[in-house]
């Protein structure tokens, strides 16, 4: 059942790369709209090879961590200050759910003044975005955790500590875990967001330099790079969230 | 205790709110005033006082304008299109089984990689910011739409054709009331997602919109055009969230079956 699921995904894709290929044969589009994927193939293949991807590549994946660990970190820690009292909770679910309307990304220019066009300014627009929708999440998570269970410990004396180690953390992971995904996957949309309006390196930059430069196969190739680091991402999440959501 | 008591009913909430924002809003000041430095930082009250001047700027107005009419398309055109291949990718188990992580992989990929394909595609006026506007709004509703889906209980298939529903009725008595709590959610996640691609691409590139006026804003350190043209767009987002919120409140506890 699962192989021939999987057949259906490489079939999937096959006819993609397909559609372009015969695309680019037959019809009259122009190549710096789409050039021909044996070409971009080509160049990806170069390009894995001169090993010129891991600089970007380096420092895309510690703009992405470092935003991501600030808002995990910073974002459990205040959901589990909200969830202490129902009322708070109540009283805050919605600012924080309008703050979440913000589009943050219009501070991205202001962020690049104040932090450079390094990885401050994407760590700073990353964190940003990712730190509400997980704030959201783990909140509602301890929302949802049964409330006798946390009377049981607080009456046999629980700390704070332990409140959260042993009962608020174990039985609200699965769905901990799908907010810190969406974190991440937002953390890493937004840095690659930044790269790509202003910045000096990374992998968002790569694509949108080879834009600016005309040179379509380049930038092609970067995608294609950029496509497959995310599915390397998500299959490993979903592996994580898989073996985090069978732990008791 | 007992103050605790006072402030927890739930009447007092608003007032609560209210404070809180108000603090936000006493914090940005101060901080504007006294410690951060004037070149990157406007007080909410000069921000508020130079509003007029702001939307007297020719183009502002047209921007807002162009924006909003840039989003309302991505966002119908998402939720159109995110509904059918919803249905399409949920309709069927098998179907379901196969695509999903086809429709997934595509949502991991973080859309901001085409954007350059996109602009040189529709060009950088307002076809390119509705295009990339609906590859972030599509799929909150396909998903949603997709994973409701799977949790219709089979019984309510078997009995369907067991009484000979139409396929319209089918949709319209067993789908559609299964998918309305999620759907409404996912509408108000679309528009927040629609909006993301929609300043993605002015910021990108744009020669009159929102993400003209930010850089020029930015790059002529003028920050209290900058923080007035943010919070115009900031009202505007909440006030589009906080009503597809009120739809959602009305029309979900209305009775579909």
């Amino acid at each position: 059942m699962w192989q021939s699921n999987a057949a259906y995904q490489v079939g999937f894709v096959v006819l993609v790369f397909a559609a372009w290929f015969f695309a680019t044969q037959w019809l009259a589009i122009s190549p710096l709209l789409m050039p021909d994927p044996v070409n971009v193939i080509k160049r990806l293949a170069q390009l894995l090879q001169s090993l010129e991807w891991m600089d970007p590549f380096w420092v895309t994946a510690s703009e992405v961590l470092s935003a991501f660990a600030l808002s995990s970190v910073l974002g459990i820690a205040l959901s589990f200050v909200l969830s202490r009292s129902l009322w708070v909770v109540k009283t805050f679910d919605p600012l924080l759910n309008g703050i979440n309307a913000v589009p943050a990304i219009l501070f991205f220019p202001l962020f690049a003044l104040l932090f450079g066009l390094g990885p401050g300014s994407k760590i700073a627009l990353g964190f940003t975005i990712s730190f509400f929708p997980i704030v959201i999440n783990t909140t509602a998570a301890f929302g949802r955790v049964e409330s006798i269970h946390l009377k049981a410990a607080t009456c046999m004396g629980a700390s704070k500590w332990q409140l959260l180690r042993y009962v608020l953390l174990p039985s609200a992971i699965p769905m901990i875990l799908s907010g810190l995904r969406m974190g991440l996957t937002l953390a890493f949309l937004s840095v690659l967001g930044g790269e790509t309006i202003a910045s000096f390196n990374g992998l968002g930059h790569q694509i949108a330099e080879s834009s600016q430069a005309m040179d379509s196969e380049l930038m092609y190739a970067w995608i294609l790079f950029v496509i497959a680091v995310s599915f390397s991402l998500n299959t490993t999440l979903s592996l994580i969230e898989r073996i985090g959501g069978r732990a008791p | 205790m007992s103050q605790v008591a006072f402030l927890a009913k739930a009447g007092h909430r608003n007032w609560v709110r209210c404070l809180f924002v108000a603090a936000l809003l006493l914090l940005w000041e101060c901080a504007a005033r006294f410690w951060v430095d004037p070149m990157f930082l406007s007080p909410p009250s000069r921000v508020l006082g130079q509003m007029d001047a702001l939307f007297a700027r020719p183009g502002v107005l047209q921007a807002y304008g162009d924006l909003m009419a840039e989003l309302l398309i991505a966002f119908v055109v998402s939720v159109v299109l995110g509904l059918l291949l919803g249905l399409a990718v949920g309709l069927a188990k098998s179907t379901r089984e196969r695509m999903m992580p086809i429709v997934l992989l595509l949502y991991g990929t973080p859309q901001i990689t085409i954007l350059p394909i996109v602009m040189l595609a529709a060009g950088v006026g307002f076809g390119s910011k509705v295009i990339f506007g609906i590859t972030h709004g599509v799929f909150p509703v396909l998903l949603s739409v997709a994973s409701s889906l799977q949790k219709v209980r089979p019984i309510y298939h078997v009995s369907a054709r067991a009484f000979g529903a139409t396929p319209w009725q089918k949709f319209r008595y067993i789908l559609l009331p299964c998918m309305l709590p999620s759907f409404f959610s996912s509408l108000r996640l679309s528009m927040i997602a629609c909006l993301l691609g929609v300043l993605l691409a002015e910021l990108f590139a744009s020669t009159k919109g929102i993400g003209f006026f930010t850089r020029q804003f930015t790059d002529t350190f003028d920050p209290t055009s900058l923080f007035g043209l943010i919070s115009v767009a900031v009202v505007l987002a909440i006030a589009l969230n906080a009503s597809l919120a009120w739809m959602q409140s009305r029309w979900v506890t209305r009775q579909w079956t």
